[in-house]
């Protein structure tokens, strides 16, 4: 007789089939819609499912500190979002953990995003966060614990390419979800691993199938701003981070100039700026004026009209290839610079390692350093990096 | 599947026959045991009885001992109930959150808190706790046995400095309870906090000792249960519980039960040590003996602890936090490994309902996830290669 607690019955003896195998699937849960439904469609077809939440990111940490809101509710990591991830895993009856990678988060993710600020660009830490944690910290930990693959909840497809033997990154059925800027990190051995089973489906079609599998979490709004930003107001975190850290607070104030070189104000710093911004110069000409550049290392704000911002190239570097291997002759794409960018048709050129050059058809708008430039060849991405500089 | 438990510190199965013990007051004695009719005499009579028992487990009077909720309950109680603004507490760094965030809550009140550090070995130097007098001392608290390596304090010793300097002495024993013999007079304690869940009573019941004489502030005002020290109707079915499984443990010893777990939990450190570049927390220092804390290099502590769990093994490390997820360990941290190590490190320990073949199980099951966690874990690949 077997005096174990908690021991099942009907089970006693060897261990039961339930323990993981190579056809387990860890999914990344947030607590969201999107996941959740992930993890019941995933178990309604008869895999092992896991369900992880990664913990990235203590709401609590500067919650009262520089006008940062006093209370966190249902934001990323928030115990709302861990507490519906777990009702949701309990529903389906699933095993369900939460893992902490908030060192390598605040690391990877936080600091880069603070340090591109200060540096006079615009970051997106959604890209640097698929890239260092969901697939790669949390899939890890998946295998570790027993799971050759990774699902998640992106509007995204995988499919493997037989003539080529790559893995393809393709953008979703539902084109208005699209998330694909966001994974042109990823290499062919994460892609080899990771599942998006929403790809083919649309936001409401997942809502049904939520609301099918009785989730409480299917009525959930959407999240659209940066996890870790409450309520996206980035200056008002900038601040409190870095005065939780006991680091100066941002004082990057200098010149606003014309692309002329002629001082025509002050600025307050180079971090309330963006390329393209219009709103908040704090200077009156008579007709409207834009940011067209930042310069980091002078904390100078560009200032000029509108036809300014219009650039047909651009640089990137720290570049990841997905459907080719590497870039030899120049290729014919269209490229996204930013998540809400109808792609606009151009050449890629290699121009040195680790380094491509986009020439666009037609003068694009606000190209903006800090952010990724995504090529893709119709639905399939080809690759994508991170922008340097436009000209 | 096949489960075997082995995180008897987070929490213990209430025994069979404690369980029987406390049925009969879920329905058929039901009185409220302050009542005067012949259905409170019945409860009170149980009160009472489970009073002797928890009195007989510590080696004190019935009259010393206050029922409360568990252990949080009964730290609080002690410190609350005696510290002032102005007053000095001298604690250590490898408390139990209950107590370590009762003297920080003191502290911002008005209170000044020392911390004493420990050794490698996770032990306090009763030295330093003499050192730490002050003329404002009022309290020191410190544990019998810790959490998460079981190491036991020289609290006999720490005992004689706080008489000697005429200050209370608390030691929370919520881990030295039912584990080891405890006496509080051989200990010189004031007050002494101990929890049901711990040693196989049921979850929501505990006490506390306080010496006769100790003059204590309730934290609950009411009527006046519990001689005005708890206010609130007694958890008779609880409090029942928890008498029985002070018998229980007496009993136990009597057999020398704690030695046979000894026996089996040392059993298991050997299995467990033979794993390359493997050691245990807290060792030479003295331990309860259900409880082991092992490190393993180049892992993480929290994928082998859902690793396990997937495989049926339950085991924990650190502290659980709200959310579910796993923080560096304050003990671990405290006695001076690296963060790496603390992260790396995961506690086995052992109830009375656990079997060799629990062991066995544990013995066969842990190296190979071990195995396989390093096998894909960049930091151990690297540590090899470097070799």
């Amino acid at each position: 007789m077997k005096a174990a607690v908690g021991c099942d019955p009907s089970a006693e003896g060897s261990p039961s089939s339930e323990m993981p195998t190579a056809d387990s699937i860890a999914v990344a849960m947030s607590g969201g819609v999107d996941s959740s439904t992930v993890a019941a469609m995933l178990r309604a077809e008869g895999h092992n499912v896991i369900g992880l939440t990664m913990q990235l990111w203590n709401q609590r940490r500067l919650a009262g500190r520089e006008g940062m809101p006093e209370q966190v509710h249902g934001r990323c990591c928030s115990l709302d979002d861990v507490y519906d991830a777990r009702r949701v895993a309990e529903t389906i009856g699933i095993p369900y953990y939460v893992v902490n990678h908030e060192e390598r988060f605040e690391r990877d993710v936080v600091r880069p995003f603070v340090q591109e600020y200060l540096s006079g660009r615009t970051p997106i830490p959604c890209s640097l966060c698929n890239n260092h944690l969901k697939f790669d910290q949390l899939l890890t930990v998946a295998r570790q614990i027993g799971a050759e693959r990774v699902a998640t909840g992106h509007y995204a497809q995988v499919t493997f390419h037989e003539e080529t033997g790559r893995w393809l990154l393709k953008r979703p059925a539902d084109k208005s979800k699209d998330q694909t800027y966001f994974l042109f990190g990823l290499t062919q051995e994460q892609l080899s691993r990771t599942l998006f089973p929403l790809g083919g489906m649309t936001k409401p079609e997942v809502r049904e199938l939520a609301r099918k599998h009785a989730l409480v979490i299917a009525e959930k709004p959407d999240s659209q701003e940066i996890c870790f930003v409450p309520g996206g107001d980035y200056k008002r975190f900038l601040d409190a981070y870095l005065a939780e850290q006991g680091e100066p607070p941002l004082e990057t104030p200098g010149e606003m100039v014309t692309t002329d070189g002629q001082v025509i104000g002050e600025h307050n710093g180079i971090h309330n700026f963006t390329v393209g911004q219009r709103k908040g110069l704090g200077v009156a000409t008579g007709s409207p004026l834009y940011v067209l550049q930042i310069k980091g290392d002078t904390r100078q704000v560009v200032v000029g009209p509108d036809e300014g911002l219009y650039h047909r190239t651009l640089q990137a570097h720290r570049i990841n290839l997905i459907s080719v291997a590497k870039l030899g002759e120049p290729m014919r794409v269209s490229v996204k610079i930013r998540h809400r960018h109808e792609p606009a048709a151009a050449a890629i050129e290699c121009t040195g390692p680790d380094r491509i050059q986009v020439n666009f058809d037609e003068p694009q708008r606000a190209i903006t350093p800090g952010q990724a430039a995504v090529f893709y060849d119709g639905d399939v991405v080809v690759g994508g990096g991170w922008i340097e500089s436009s000209g | 599947m096949y489960r075997v438990y082995l995180d008897n510190n987070a929490t213990t199965p209430v025994l069979p026959e404690v369980l029987e013990a406390m049925r009969p007051y879920f329905g058929e004695h039901f009185g409220n045991a302050s009542s005067i009719h012949h259905h409170g005499q019945e409860t009170r009579a149980a009160v009472e009885r489970a009073r002797e028992s928890v009195a007989q487990l510590l080696a004190c009077r019935a009259s010393e001992i206050v029922f409360t909720s568990g252990g949080t309950e009964g730290d609080n109680l002690a410190l609350w109930g005696l510290v002032k603004p102005g007053d000095h507490i001298i604690t250590s760094t490898v408390e139990h959150h209950a107590v370590l965030n009762t003297c920080k809550h003191l502290g911002e009140e008005g209170s000044e808190v020392t911390y004493i550090p420990v050794d490698s070995r996770g032990l306090v130097d009763p030295d330093d706790v003499k050192r730490a007098l002050r003329p404002n001392t009022k309290l020191i608290t410190i544990m019998t046995a810790n959490n998460e390596t079981g190491v036991l304090q020289p609290v006999e010793e720490i005992g004689k400095i706080a008489a000697e300097a005429e200050v209370y002495f608390h030691t929370d024993a919520v881990q030295a309870a039912g584990k080891v013999p405890i006496d509080a007079s051989k200990i010189g304690c004031d007050l002494l906090t101990i929890s049901g869940h711990k040693f196989h009573a049921p979850q929501g019941v505990g006490a506390l000792y306080v010496r006769k004489g100790t003059h204590l502030e309730p934290m609950l005002y009411g009527g006046s249960h519990e001689r005005s020290r708890r206010a609130g109707t007694e958890n008779v079915p609880g409090i029942v519980g928890l008498g029985k499984a002070a018998e229980l443990a007496l009993a136990g010893f009597e057999r020398g039960d704690d030695k046979t777990m000894a026996a089996m939990r040392d059993r298991l450190e050997r299995e467990l040590r033979q794993i390359d570049s493997a050691g245990v927390n807290g060792e030479g220092a003295p331990r309860v003996p259900n409880t082991m804390n092992v490190y393993f290099e180049g892992i993480e502590g929290e994928a082998l602890v859902i690793a396990l769990d997937l495989k049926g093994l339950a085991v924990s490390t650190g502290a659980a936090c709200s959310s579910g997820a796993i923080e560096p360990s304050h003990v671990l941290t405290a006695m001076g490994l690296r963060p790496g190590q603390a992260k790396a490190s995961i506690r086995f320990s052992l109830g009375k309902q656990n079997r060799e073949e629990d062991v066995e199980f544990a013995s066969t099951l842990v190296p190979e996830t071990v195995t396989r966690l390093r096998e894909l874990s960049p930091l151990w690949q690297k540590s090899v290669v470097g070799k």
